[in-house]
């Protein structure tokens, strides 16, 4: 998302706000990978832990079926030439390329991740379940996100 | 009654949480052409309320992020549904060995998703709380936005596409939680 006038135009013309059937599905598609979060317990600080520590499958079995089962859907829909609703092919975007910000900035991720061990999603779908203070760590990676855009041009992205 | 509330409150195996994860990236690309990614949002939410002097904020934030606000709102109404209105009564079952080494850090709330005595109102005020939550927050946004994503961008969507980048910011992922994790916890904690 950080060059989002490069959107194809009927990409854009889909995302429209005026659509609100549109974005009923995408609320339905939300509510939908809250759940699975939430039964998976992805969002629990303690199989955070457990994960880091290598004490349980449990995370990486989620993380690496969930990975095989999106990859081997979207190579199915292509072999079958499924087009998307507003008739693209259905891919995966590519990810750009920028090592010193994937990889710093992932590993600044990664230590916010430790510390709070919840990532986006879960601090979205936490807040839902009523662990209340998840408003905080929101309010703060909002924070974070803007200190990044001040500070975007003075970072190193390679 | 009671023994539908239990098949419903009851937490999913791996093998069928992960596979369902996968279906709905799938699903979700193919009904909307959206990849499956939250912290982007955290862009499209400043872009609204104070985009400020910087460029990275000044776009028409509900032509690229309606979407993706109200997919998160969402989120937030699963987390509702299954977290709160089914909530599963017993404590995550997390391996013993997990457990005594969490309990050798200090935690004794082991009940619901998260530990109230180091994430919670009552924590906030004390430094490991404090730390935890604000700074770790901070830290999250931040670096998911320098990373170009989180866990669901890259470590889900970016690796299932196979995309390089996602697979070096998904290793700088599991780098700092296992610094945080090994080396500060344990500081921090004792």
């Amino acid at each position: 998302m950080s060059e989002p006038t490069t959107l194809h135009p009927e990409a854009v013309a889909e995302t429209g706000g005026a659509r609100p059937t549109q974005l009923l599905v995408y609320f339905v598609f939300g509510a939908l990978f809250g759940i699975v979060l939430v039964k998976s317990e992805a969002v629990s600080w303690f199989r955070i832990q457990e994960m880091f520590r290598f004490q349980s499958f449990h995370m990486y079995g989620i993380l690496g079926s969930g990975v095989v089962t999106a990859s081997a859907l979207v190579a199915l829909f292509r072999r079958l030439g499924v087009r998307t609703a507003d008739g693209h092919e259905v891919r995966i975007e590519a990810r750009t390329w920028r090592p010193y910000a994937n990889i710093l900035g992932g590993l600044t991720f990664g230590l916010g991740w430790g510390l709070l061990g919840a990532c986006p999603g879960p601090v979205y779908t936490l807040l839902g379940t009523g662990v209340t203070v998840m408003v905080v760590a929101l309010a703060t990676a909002l924070a974070g996100a803007w200190s990044y855009g001040q500070l975007k041009s003075r970072l190193p992205h390679g | 009654m009671s023994t539908l509330f239990d098949t419903l409150s009851q937490p999913w195996p791996w093998y069928v949480a992960g596979p369902s994860l996968g279906i709905l990236v799938g699903l979700l690309l193919l009904l909307t052409g959206k990849g499956f990614g939250v912290s982007s949002s955290f862009q499209h939410i400043c872009a609204a309320v104070f985009p400020g002097r910087a460029e990275y904020f000044r776009y028409d934030w509900k032509r690229v992020g309606l979407w993706n606000l109200v997919f998160v709102f969402g989120m937030l109404a699963g987390g509702f549904v299954a977290g709160w209105l089914f909530a599963n009564p017993e404590p995550v079952a997390i391996s013993r060995a997990s457990h005594e080494a969490l309990a050798a850090l200090g935690i004794r709330d082991f009940d619901g998703l998260v530990p109230d005595d180091l994430i919670g109102w009552g924590a906030l005020a004390s430094l490991p709380g404090f730390v935890a939550i604000v700074i770790g927050g901070f830290l999250v946004g931040f670096g998911a936005r320098w990373a170009g994503g989180c866990t669901s961008g890259h470590a889900i969507t970016g690796l299932a596409g196979l995309q390089k980048a996602s697979l070096v910011a998904v290793i700088g992922f599991f780098a700092g939680g296992l610094i945080i994790t090994h080396l500060v916890l344990p500081v921090l904690l004792g």
